[in-house]
């Protein structure tokens, strides 16, 4: 079955992927979609750095400033790291705890297009009405009063995708509590499943919040609703909480997997096991519920009183306990360890002294007091790329980076993955490191222009110059990725020496990912068969009939109908007609789904001995 | 091995989770009733805050009437026993009388919508208490509407599910179905419950 599919052309590829609910294929799907987004964000970001490269700039005008600010912070959290995080989860977690699949292919698949058709459906934007301006944060009343479709685009654009992201994590949390292998317990997860379970954990209990905000914004803008009109007793304060109730989480939901890309990183190419396991495994959890009792910090300016200002500073600092037991976690993991600096251990390592720059800037702004002057200032715009950047988008790397053999079989040059990341990370580093000053020196946030002879040209334009750096970087990825699948030479199912189940398998690994259910019988099950036995991970069951659920075109519809429906919600007086067929789409594809059965079928275990692997694991 | 999957005999105890596919679904929508929980608190706490911010339309004590939604909250209640019932033969493998339970839920969520469209309509048109009027009437109607919402979208996932398996007993593949359709349904009964408090108890006394 695979092997007609390689040689399939590109029309046959198209509605493989189309209609696939195979982890593996989703997670290249949430790969090629985010890194699209990823682009278009840092296109933005060039837009923005450009502007501000010199005082009095008349580069792009205010109105398009605001919609470029806009949009580059929404794609970037929710359509470029979001769906990143969710391509490396899709790619590796159930190779990690030796499934054969997730919990739920179908809605796995439709996760993967409810982000999609959000993504294309707030992009749209751009051509139809100009697009959001109130910021990411979409704050009540500016969001209420921006003229225009904009904003309607953020809040309907974004439900679609959160619809999607809330699916996905489900998705996660049933796939790890259900379809471990025998032996795998908790305890034994490797730490990126571990992340990854809890950022899913995050994602559940935070996404509803989103979605009601953006509802109520979308029945404000829409159908004449009053919450965040004071003239008619409403309250612009709630949007602020329920957007932060979502939004604080959601940070850690970003950099939670992060964290676990990083301890398989430096755990594999220390040759240690993680030091301090079950310590990392607590400080996730930690970090998890503490995440969700701080959101307030976002609000200190805005008039809660001493009292809930200082309970929210004491509990964000409280934050940085868990976190710095990570930091010395991976610190004693390296120490002693037979260090191989391959390109994402350096990212692990330029990671390490980058986030803490982030956290020790998150703890001064989580003293209530002094933030009154950090807040809306650059300062706040260096400290949270310093997380962002320096923490998910470096996570993100090193772990496309480390996992590109798993997923394509093929292994990216390492000279350029070098020159990516040193571009990178000094560009980084030149254009955040100033904005920290520039904020100090009262340079507020989302400004279209500053004034000149202020100060503030010579940080400006180091910001920008460094922001040319990490262009030029990225340009190099992109470079390393064409010509790597290119020439498309094949490397083994374990090119880095690896420790966890992933790596027992081929590279691409068959779409039954085991044929036998493999047997774990410690941490780093990989590691533990190549010390202790023979390198090779046990079957956990004799060789039989493997079931694989049925692919469809429906996960496809389902979001495309929500998308149609969008457009007429929107416009409204005629356009009602849109919202109706999207409607009566994704409403009859939803019956359909029910009323057909769908049992998937067998691979038989005549077939099964067939297929060649490379002997790892049969 | 297909095939067992839609056998109507010698089903196990729990049909519902006998298999992976159904304890996976079983869990899932478990997990999903805990963001469903955090959707309607979200709801909760912004009709909270708005619910004394009436502009200058009419407030909670003045509109609110206890008979009706007494009676809804009572119609809803017995509904949610009803699917009890339901669950109870479909685990005794005997459809009939499965079908028959599910359809008295259905009717009580009928009677409940059509009392809760009435009472919208009657707040519209006698009290001039519209979805525009005041901060506290669009959180009054989004909070109850999202609920009433969620028994719409119920009764059509339950007519749907019987018409489906009219012809057909219970089986490995149907039962999580069943099983699932049934825990969304006293999901929605539980937040009446809180609705019903405070909502309209604490409108009309708090």
């Amino acid at each position: 079955m695979s092997t007609t599919a390689r040689k399939a052309g590109f029309g046959a590829t198209l509605w493989d992927y189309l209609t696939t609910v195979d982890h593996k294929k989703i997670g290249i799907l949430y790969l090629i979609g985010g890194f699209f987004f990823f682009l278009l964000g840092g296109l933005e970001a060039m837009l923005i750095r450009i502007q501000l490269i010199a005082p009095d700039n008349e580069f792009i005008s205010a109105q398009f400033y605001n919609e470029v600010l806009t949009m580059h912070g929404t794609t970037m959290i929710f359509l470029a790291a979001m769906p990143l995080i969710f391509a490396l989860m899709n790619a590796v977690l159930p190779l990690q705890i030796g499934a054969r699949d997730v919990a739920f292919p179908f809605v796995n698949a439709l996760g993967f297009w409810l982000f999609f058709f959000g993504g294309v459906m707030l992009n749209v934007s751009w051509f139809v009405t100009g697009a959001p301006d109130a910021g990411w944060t979409a704050y009540a009343p500016l969001s209420i009063f921006s003229e225009g479709h904009g904003v309607d685009f953020y809040a309907i654009g974004l439900q679609i995708a959160g619809f999607g992201t809330l699916m996905g994590g489900i998705n996660f949390i049933v796939t790890v509590v259900n379809m471990r292998a025998p032996g795998m317990t908790y305890m034994r997860m490797p730490l990126f499943t571990w992340t990854a379970f809890i950022a899913s954990v995050l994602i559940l209990f935070a996404f509803p919040a989103l979605t009601v905000g953006l509802f109520l914004l979308t029945f404000d803008r829409l159908f004449g609703a009053n919450f965040f009109d004071p003239s008619m007793g409403g309250n612009v304060i709630i949007w602020e909480h329920l957007f932060w109730i979502f939004g604080h989480p959601e940070v850690y939901i970003l950099i939670l997997p992060a964290f676990g890309v990083f301890s398989e990183v430096i755990s594999t190419f220390a040759k240690k096991r993680l030091f301090g396991y079950s310590s990392m495994v607590f400080a996730t959890v930690l970090i998890a519920f503490l995440g969700f009792m701080v959101w307030a910090h976002h609000m200190f300016t805005v008039g809660l009183g001493p009292i809930a200002n200082s309970i929210f500073a004491v509990a964000t600092m409280a934050i940085a306990v868990p976190t710095g037991i990570k930091i010395f976690n991976w610190l004693f993991t390296l120490w002693g360890g037979s260090i191989r600096l391959t390109s994402p251990m350096v990212f692990a390592l330029g990671f390490i002294p980058t986030f803490t720059i982030g956290g020790m800037t998150g703890v001064m702004l989580a003293s209530a007091a002094a933030d009154f002057q950090y807040h809306d200032s650059y300062f706040v715009v260096a400290h949270f790329h310093y997380v962002i950047v320096g923490g998910t988008v470096l996570g993100i790397f090193a772990g496309i980076i480390y996992w590109w053999p798993k997923m394509f079989g093929t292994m990216l040059n390492e000279k350029l993955n070098h020159w990516f990341f040193w571009l990178f990370f000094i560009g980084f580093h030149l254009t955040f490191f100033v904005q920290h000053f520039l904020g100090l020196m009262g340079m507020p946030r989302r400004y279209w222009k500053f004034q000149g002879e202020q100060g503030l040209d010579l940080f400006n334009l180091i910001s920008t110059i460094g922001a040319l750096f990490m262009a030029v970087g990225t340009i190099i990825f992109i470079y390393n990725v064409i010509v790597t699948q290119t020439k498309g030479q094949k490397v083994s199912g374990d090119p880095w020496d690896g420790r966890t189940l992933e790596w027992a398998i081929p590279s691409p690994p068959p779409f039954y990912n085991f044929k036998q259910e493999p047997l774990v019988r410690g941490l780093d099950p990989l590691w533990v068969e190549k010390m202790e036995g023979d390198g090779k991970i046990k079957p956990a069951e004799p060789l039989g009939d493997i079931h694989m659920p049925n692919r469809s075109f429906v996960p496809f519809v389902m979001s495309l109908g929500l998308f149609i429906a969008g457009f007429g919600v929107m416009y409204q007086g005629g356009y009602w007609i849109l919202a109706v067929i999207g409607f009566a789409i994704t409403a009859g594809s939803m019956l359909y789904r029910s009323f057909k059965d769908d049992l998937g079928y067998h691979v038989h275990k005549e077939d099964l001995e067939d297929e060649e692997g490379d002997g790892s694991n049969g | 091995m297909a095939d067992d999957m839609l056998k109507s005999t010698n089903l196990p105890q729990n049909p519902e989770r006998a298999t992976l596919e159904g304890r996976n679904k079983f869990m899932g929508f478990w997990f999903f009733l805990g963001g469903e929980t955090v959707l309607f608190a979200s709801l909760f706490g912004t009709f909270l805050a708005l619910r004394n911010s009436t502009a200058e339309g009419p407030a909670a004590n003045e509109v609110f009437g206890l008979e009706l939604v007494f009676i809804m909250t009572m119609v809803l209640l017995t509904s949610s026993l009803t699917s009890v019932y339901a669950m109870y033969h479909m685990k005794n493998n005997d459809p009939k009388k499965m079908q028959l339970w599910l359809g008295i839920t259905v009717a009580l969520g009928f009677v409940f919508l059509g009392f809760e469209i009435y009472e919208f309509y009657h707040y519209v048109n006698h009290y001039e208490f519209g979805y525009s009027t005041s901060a506290f009437s669009s959180a009054f109607y989004t909070l109850v509407g999202f609920h009433g919402a969620h028994v719409a979208f119920g009764l059509v996932w339950i007519i749907g599910l019987m018409i489906r398996n009219a012809k057909r007993g219970v089986n490995l593949y149907n039962a999580p179905k069943f099983y699932i359709a049934s825990l969304y349904w006293h999901f929605i009964d539980v937040v009446w419950v809180f609705i019903f408090t405070v909502v309209y108890l604490m409108g009309k006394v708090g």
